[in-house]
């Protein structure tokens, strides 16, 4: 390598330096401008009902399954209210949990325990935990809201034949068991397909796809199926969703402690 | 059946939203009781090792509405050898009706109030169900109308008991029991009305912010009874004796991300035997449970949470107290696996600081099939002072296993 050359090389690879990081707040915006294009078609669904089956499987293929009754109440400017009633297995049979979410300040959680008619408050720092022993955290099932995370757009690719974009996003929240995750999102639809998730050693930990996309009032997607795989321990759960109803009249006071013991 | 038709109504015409939804669920549990020691010498009639069976059921329905419901709870349980352990209990049979801004539950059901751990001071309204466990934490079905109303500044709760449930004890069979046996044929009351006697509590409950309040009134029959010396066909027996209390409490919780702090505090105006006199006296007393839970999230990279609960027990009647916990600390482990199986253990001792007794407990439990769960108690009574009321129990140290089936 002559010295010209060297000079050259050395001067391209400035200029790309350069190009990157001018490409980096770019990809930090338009990243952050995906997102909230993603949020601004999921809003003013007001309030949703509907059933989740989970099949949580080992890796020795054994399964275990759980029914949930999932309602949502959306509320601007925040979090959403959530209240969760489990149906099986039937030892937790009427155990409910009711949770206000926010985007950076904690959660807010309850759980109601029938047998003991109590309802307790519980605190909400084990985010990275399983929920209801599935390979899905807790994290990963609460309202998303767009300042959870930090953005930045990665490249568009092909996902099955979808269009999508690919971006990266951080848990800007305390307690995440996630380093980043890598989400598909439909350039189309604006819907997330897939998303990878790093542990906080940013090793490769989960993979989540998405099936059975439907449309709801003609305005919001919603997926029939949600297939978590745990790369590291071989487990699986699936999410099956069933039974949605949109703007149902729900409202404030069937999210609080007395409807919490009501919940059926 | 009615229920079904009216499913098939909605389908068809789609004029209303509510689903019909009436259903049955229940469960069947076998316990083995297993006491490690002999009984004491006085207590001849008892045994080491007590079979039972019980089953808690329960009926729902919505009435076909979105604002009205029936539940019915049946309890029953079948003991080995202790007649007053074997017994049936209607946990709940009510009606409920939710109003715009109101609620209205009529009928048999039960209430928890607090937050502590170790001790349930404000939880007055339903009677303990004595002969199902020793912590207290079993409950009779209590008759009520209760009206909940919901406003800004709080959720007020009213009750009206019109019945009183006697607290049940263990027959002369029965493990673990007092000394003498507690004979509640010959129960009396402060009140002419007996357990006809109308109750009535009221309860301020709100948050503010990560705190929860709760401020509660009782005034009516004290479900902790009194024990008065008597005697059955020449045997000595213990007749409980219950007074006219009223009660004022408060309940806090405070939760931040890691800690949960809790304390519970209650004044009693009641009566009480003179320890010297052996006369039933007025007496006024104030008792509060306090303490915190930190949460070990995680731990060694695993799902596991590691919870540390620690409580200090205070009651200013100090010896004289008719409580068990006067100047104790309570230290527990709590671990939550957070497998598939929903495998959970607590750990938990109750140290006297006065007398250095230890009551020690162990639960742990797990879900073995889809219907199937397993659990074991072991309860220790270890150090137990040669004057304790706890002196009757102090060989009664055991080890329980219950399977249950759900359907």
């Amino acid at each position: 390598m002559t010295i010209t050359q060297f000079t050259k090389v050395a001067a391209s690879s400035l200029l790309l330096l350069g190009s990157i990081s001018v490409s980096h707040a770019d990809d930090v915006s338009r990243g952050l401008e995906i997102a909230k294009e993603a949020d601004k078609r999921d809003t003013g669904f007001v309030d949703s009902t509907a059933k989740m089956k989970m099949i949580l499987k080992n890796k020795q293929g054994q399964t275990n399954s759980r029914e949930v009754k999932v309602i949502t109440l959306e509320v601007e400017g925040d979090g959403d209210k959530g209240l969760s009633i489990f149906n099986t297995p039937k030892d937790i049979k009427g155990t409910a949990s009711l949770t206000y979410s926010h985007a950076l300040k904690p959660d807010e959680q309850w759980l109601y325990l029938p047998a003991l008619k109590r309802v307790k408050r519980i605190n909400s720092k084990n985010k990275s935990g399983p929920f209801m022993g599935s390979e899905f955290a807790y994290e990963d099932i609460s309202s998303q809201e767009i300042d959870k995370y930090t953005y930045k757009y990665i490249k568009d690719e092909k996902l099955n034949d979808i269009d999508c974009f690919v971006i990266e996003r951080y848990p800007a929240y305390k307690h995440s068991g996630y380093t980043r995750q890598v989400a598909w999102i439909n350039k189309q639809e604006y819907r997330a397909e897939k998303i990878v998730f790093y542990d906080r050693k940013n090793t490769l930990l989960k993979t989540l796809t998405y099936a059975g996309y439907q449309q709801y009032l003609n305005k919001f997607w919603r997926a029939d199926e949600m297939l978590m795989v745990n790369h590291q321990t071989g487990k699986s759960t699936t999410l099956s969703w069933n039974n949605y109803q949109f703007k149902t009249g729900l409202t404030d006071k069937d999210f609080n402690r007395n409807s919490l013991k009501r919940a059926k | 059946m009615n229920c079904k038709f009216k499913t098939i109504n909605i389908l068809t015409f789609t004029l209303i939203s509510f689903q019909c939804m009436a259903e049955w669920s229940g469960d069947i549990t076998f316990q083995n009781r297993y006491f490690i020691n002999d009984p004491l010498a006085q207590n001849l009639e008892q045994h080491n090792n007590y079979l039972s069976v019980y089953s808690e059921v329960e009926y729902y329905s919505n009435l076909n509405s979105d604002n009205k419901s029936i539940t019915f709870t049946p309890f029953i349980r079948l003991d080995q050898y202790d007649n007053e352990r074997s017994h049936g209990d209607i946990r709940e049979l009510f009606y409920e009706q939710v109003f715009e801004s109101w609620e209205l539950r009529l009928g048999i059901s039960k209430v928890y109030w607090g937050v502590t751990e170790s001790q349930h001071l404000v939880d007055v309204i339903n009677q303990t169900d004595n002969v199902e466990n020793t912590d207290g934490e079993d409950k009779l079905g209590q008759p009520m109308i209760k009206a909940s109303f919901e406003k800004d500044w709080g959720l007020v709760d009213l009750f009206i008991l019109p019945y009183f449930r006697e607290r049940t004890f263990q027959g002369p069979e029965g493990r673990p029991r007092a000394f003498p046996v507690v004979d509640t044929r010959q129960s009396s009351y402060e009140s002419s009305d007996e357990e006809q006697h109308i109750d009535y509590a009221l309860r301020w409950f709100q948050y503010i912010g990560d705190l929860e309040l709760g401020l509660s009134y009782f005034y009516g029959t004290s479900r902790e009874p009194l024990f008065l010396l008597g005697n059955r066909n020449n045997i000595q027996v213990l007749t409980p004796y219950y007074p006219q209390m009223q009660q004022a409490s408060i309940d806090a919780q405070l939760t931040t991300e890691e800690w949960l702090w809790k304390f519970e505090a209650i004044i009693r105006d009641w009566q009480n035997i003179d320890t010297n006199t052996a006369q039933l006296v007025d007496e006024n007393f104030f008792a509060m449970t306090g303490g915190f839970e930190y949460t070990f999230v995680g731990i060694y990279e695993s799902s596991s949470d590691l919870g540390l609960v620690m409580e200090y027990l205070y009651d200013d009647r100090g010896i004289d107290a008719t409580a068990l916990f006067q100047n104790d600390i309570m230290a527990g482990l709590r671990l939550a696996v957070n497998d598939a199986d929903s495998s959970e253990a607590l750990l938990g001792i109750i140290y006297d600081l006065d007398n250095q007794e230890r009551l020690i407990s162990l639960e742990a439990s797990k879900r073995f099939a889809e219907n199937l769960t397993g659990s074991l108690e072991i309860r220790g009574f270890n150090n137990i002072h040669r004057l304790s009321r706890l002196k009757s129990i102090e060989e009664d140290d055991f080890i329980q296993i219950d399977i249950a089936y759900y359907f």
